[in-house]
């Protein structure tokens, strides 16, 4: 089969960026064609809690997530109800004094983006949260923040995006990107002059040199019957784990299921790239969950999974031009970000295809940051 | 966590199992037997372990007891951290065995297919009605229909009757040429036709219709009656339970857990029942629906082979032929009828565990899309059930299973070995 | 008849058959349901054999499968019904 179709956008990877992507790019009236290997948001799509966090640690990082959620807060009356968007907010706590005052400096950060906390004592906390340990010394609630299911949302996206005449394209791989063009698996090729590059971790395989490493994180799901938590919890200490170095971390990090199920999390990894679950930090997730919530203690596993967060050296996404090529564009590397900041991802790659008005700054995620190692790597 | 080790450890205590254990004890091996169930004889000897009533039975139980044989039951599978390693949780807490080799006898489940009704208290799986009267569910007087397909429904009517129950009807999805044909070949094993003889003599004036099969179960909170279809006659029967099964699965959730290689649904063996991963054996219904002679054969194989003695098992590798003519003679004449696959309407629950609609699955593309866009198979029963009947009604091929095997104790996941009670004396 | 006993269901005192499952037994007493499912529509034992998993309830403040739990004197067994 050697069948030739052109579109103006050619998107590879239906996750929840990419799907996001077609979604924008077909209401601005582009043609638009996803094609996805396997399912619609199967893999670091399936594998996320799907919280929508608005995360502080660089002023680059808190503009995106704070548009992001509140792009996802203006489309929630249109999601489906099985998406199971909800605003439960976030509950960042606090087990000591120090991070009692990091609790206080994130309160200043989020207000310089216009997000609203309050600060919990530790007899707030407890009344918030009556599940939580005893001798915690307090939180900062986010009550803007939220959660859904991924996968259903990245397929509601790809389902709007069809609806505008995109075509969704599952079960077929991109085997080789050429000029102005991609090869796929079952020998035929697509041609358009721009092609979007969302496929997270698989990135490298197509763009030699695509600075993104795999982190494995591991989840577990307990049944309905776990103790009662009302926001999503996770502790202040949680940014170190997530931006330290290239050892092995948990943090707790526990997400209520609308269904009464508790979501465990999270662990991070590099250099492990077998999918199999690791006992010992299943282990370890669990430990670290029991210390925050005791009642975990009869709480009965339901399923333990693992992913892969497409990871890049500064820990911010690629989202703007391939340096190394003309027509290619990158939205990927969004390590545990990628379903927070989908639709910002989507509207800030938009702008500049489109050469509209930018959403904010897009140079902190230009890929061209890393043009050194790209150069060498074209 | 509680610790024990063993030179070869049997998971699943039916036939297979048993004879797995007893062989390896008698080969030279220490063996400890596991099983989820409270005592030793899986679904076909259930009850027999205090009251043996059948031959064969008594023959293995007393075998079993008299036997060094370790027995632990009550204690479900629920990971396999680590080669060699496996991890149960029962009544107790979790439990944690090391082991040299192990032998799968994880033996069968009833393949239950949705229908209008399917839910509701009252209806049950065929086999399964019959092991929960064993375990004295109350069915004396009450009116019961079994339907579905294979020998199995005569064995549950027979089993049913003799506990009381009045059987409405036994309804045979198969055609009577097919079974016709079923009932000839066993000429070639006359025992069968003993048996099949035996179970007719106790199912005499029970009306049986071939072709047949039941289109939806009817009732508020419990089932009142079936509608039951032959050709194109329609009928509603009045009933209490609804006994209705499509034949049995092998149980691979354990093989594939440890990375065995498949075929057509079974787990696949070689001649010593060694599966494709080294130190892995598997007999019974896991390695293909063959019945009670065929497990037998099997556990008595992979127990000296797990042993290290495959050669004191000659007398059983020449039975072995024998029970797998049965075993292919009885996949080819139990095929199920397409019509089948559309008794259930669209909004007929087929997970019954996230209750996730036949609609809702029908428009995903496979097993793990539906998973992921509807929740199905995401449950406790973690697809035992509807992925069984997502493989008949759309060719979908079983999901990866992940830890744990079966929904457990978070302390399970505790590798630990605990302080007060390090080990236990093997 | 075999001997009695007496455990409580749903915290309600009842005698039931000592030779049976915590399914059979919730059945004598008369209880059809073991759970609700997630549109309010009650289930019971299916597979009996531990594979569907409807018949969980708890037991002395644990999850367990009915059908695979034989019943004992003094057991506490709550339904989700």
């Amino acid at each position: 089969m050697s069948t030739v179709a052109s579109v103006d956008v050619l998107i590879v990877g239906g996750g929840i960026v990419g799907c996001a992507i077609a979604e924008r790019l077909a209401r601005a009236g582009l043609s638009v064609c996803l094609v996805e290997r396997d399912v619609l948001g199967g893999a670091a799509t399936a594998a996320s809690m799907g919280h929508l966090v608005v995360l502080d640690d660089d002023a680059a990082e808190l503009a995106l997530s704070a548009y992001s959620c509140a792009r996802w807060q203006a489309l929630a009356p249109s999601l489906p109800a099985t998406a199971e968007y909800r605003r439960n907010g976030t509950l960042w706590i606090a087990r000591n004094v120090e991070e009692m005052a990091e609790a206080q400096r994130k309160q200043w950060r989020l207000a310089q983006a216009g997000i609203d906390s309050e600060l919990l004592t530790a007899a707030a906390l407890a009344e918030q949260e009556p599940a939580l340990a005893a001798g915690l010394a307090g939180g900062l609630r986010v009550a803007s923040d939220g959660m859904l299911y991924p996968p259903v949302a990245a397929a509601w996206l790809a389902r709007q995006a069809a609806a505008q005449g995109a075509q969704i394209r599952c079960g077929v791989g991109v085997r080789n990107l050429v000029e102005g063009a991609v090869l796929l698996d079952d020998g035929s090729e697509l041609r358009a002059p721009h092609i979007i590059v969302a496929n997270g971790c698989a990135a490298p395989e197509l763009l030699y040199g695509a600075p993104i490493r795999k982190r494995k994180g591991h989840l577990l799901i307990t049944t309905r019957s776990a103790p009662r938590v009302r926001h999503q919890l996770v502790e202040l200490g949680y940014m170190q784990s997530a931006h330290g170095g290239d050892g092995e971390s948990v943090a707790f990090n526990v997400q209520p299921r609308p269904s009464g199920q508790l979501l465990l999390g999270s662990t991070r990894q590099f250099d492990d790239v077998s999918s199999t679950v690791t006992p010992r930090l299943i282990q370890r997730l669990i430990l670290r969950a029991q210390e925050f919530l005791p009642g975990l203690a009869t709480a009965t596993a339901l399923r333990a999974w693992t992913g892969f967060r497409p990871t890049t050296p500064d820990h911010r996404p690629l989202i703007g031009p391939w340096p190394a090529r003309a027509g290619v564009w990158l939205a990927c590397g969004h390590e545990g970000l990628g379903v927070t900041t989908a639709l910002g991802t989507a509207d800030l790659l938009a702008a500049q295809l489109l050469g509209l008005e930018l959403p904010f700054d897009a140079r902190p995620f230009a890929p061209a940051r890393f043009a050194a190692q790209v150069s060498h790597a074209a | 966590m509680r610790e024990l080790r063993s030179e070869v450890l049997v998971l699943g205590a039916g036939p297979a199992g048993i004879a797995a254990a007893v062989s390896a004890e008698r080969a030279g091996a220490r063996a400890l037997l596991v099983d989820m169930q409270a005592e030793p004889g899986g679904q076909i000897w259930r009850g027999q372990w205090n009251k043996a009533t059948d031959s064969t039975a008594r023959r293995w139980l007393s075998a079993l007891r008299a036997s060094p044989v370790e027995g632990r039951y009550g204690l479900r599978l629920v990971d396999v951290p680590a080669p060699g390693e496996f991890v149960f949780d029962g009544a107790d807490g979790p439990l944690r065995v090391h082991c040299e080799r192990a032998v799968i006898a994880a033996g069968a489940r009833e393949r239950l297919l949705p229908f209008p009704g399917w839910t509701l208290p009252g209806v049950f799986g065929a086999g399964g009605l019959q092991v929960l009267a064993k375990n004295g569910w109350p069915v004396a007087g009450k009116r019961i229909v079994v339907a579905g397909s294979g020998p199995l429904l005569l064995a549950a009517a027979a089993s049913l009757r003799s506990l009381g129950a009045q059987i409405v009807l036994i309804a045979e999805q198969s055609g009577w040429r097919d079974l016709a044909a079923f009932g000839s070949g066993l000429l070639g094993t006359p025992h069968k036709v003993v048996q099949a003889a035996g179970l007719w003599r106790k199912l005499i004036g029970v009306p049986y219709r071939t072709g047949s099969w039941v289109t939806q179960a009817l009732g508020d909170n419990e089932v009142r009656s079936v509608i039951v279809r032959r050709g194109r006659q329609i009928v509603q029967l009045d009933c209490d339970a609804l006994a209705v099964g499509y034949g049995l699965v092998p149980n691979t959730e354990i093989a594939r857990a440890l990375g065995c290689e498949l075929r057509d649904g079974a787990v696949w063996v070689d001649m010593h029942q060694h599966t494709s991963v080294p130190g892995v054996y598997c007999a019974g219904e896991g390695t293909g629906i063959g019945g009670i002679d065929q497990a037998l054969v099997q556990g008595e194989i992979a127990g000296c082979a797990a042993a290290g003695r495959a050669e004191l098992a000659a007398t059983a590798q020449r039975r072995r032929r024998g029970s797998e003519r049965f075993a292919a003679h009885l996949r080819r004449h139990f095929g199920l009828r397409a019509e089948l696959r559309s008794l259930a309407q669209d909004d007929t629950v087929l997970c019954r565990c996230e209750n996730v609609a036949f609609g809702a699955a029908k428009a995903c593309s496979s097993m793990r899309d539906a998973r992921l866009q509807t929740r199905l198979g995401m449950g406790h029963c973690q697809a035992r059930v509807c992925g069984a009947a997502c493989e008949f009604l759309f060719g979908w091929g079983a999901a990866t299973p992940r830890p744990p095997l079966a929904p457990a104790g978070l302390s399970c996941f505790n590798l630990s070995t605990s302080a007060e009670n390090p080990q236990e004396p093997t | 008849m075999p001997p009695e006993i007496s455990v409580r269901i749903d915290g309600e005192d009842v005698r039931v058959r000592g030779d049976c499952s915590v399914a059979a037994a919730l059945r004598q007493a008369g209880y059809a349901a073991t759970r609700l499912a997630h549109d309010g529509s009650r289930r019971a034992a299916c597979c009996g054999m531990g594979i569907c998993f409807e018949c969980r309830v708890q037991i002395d403040g644990r999850e367990r499968l009915a059908c695979l739990t034989p019943v004992a004197a003094g057991m506490e067994i709550w339904r989700d019904a």
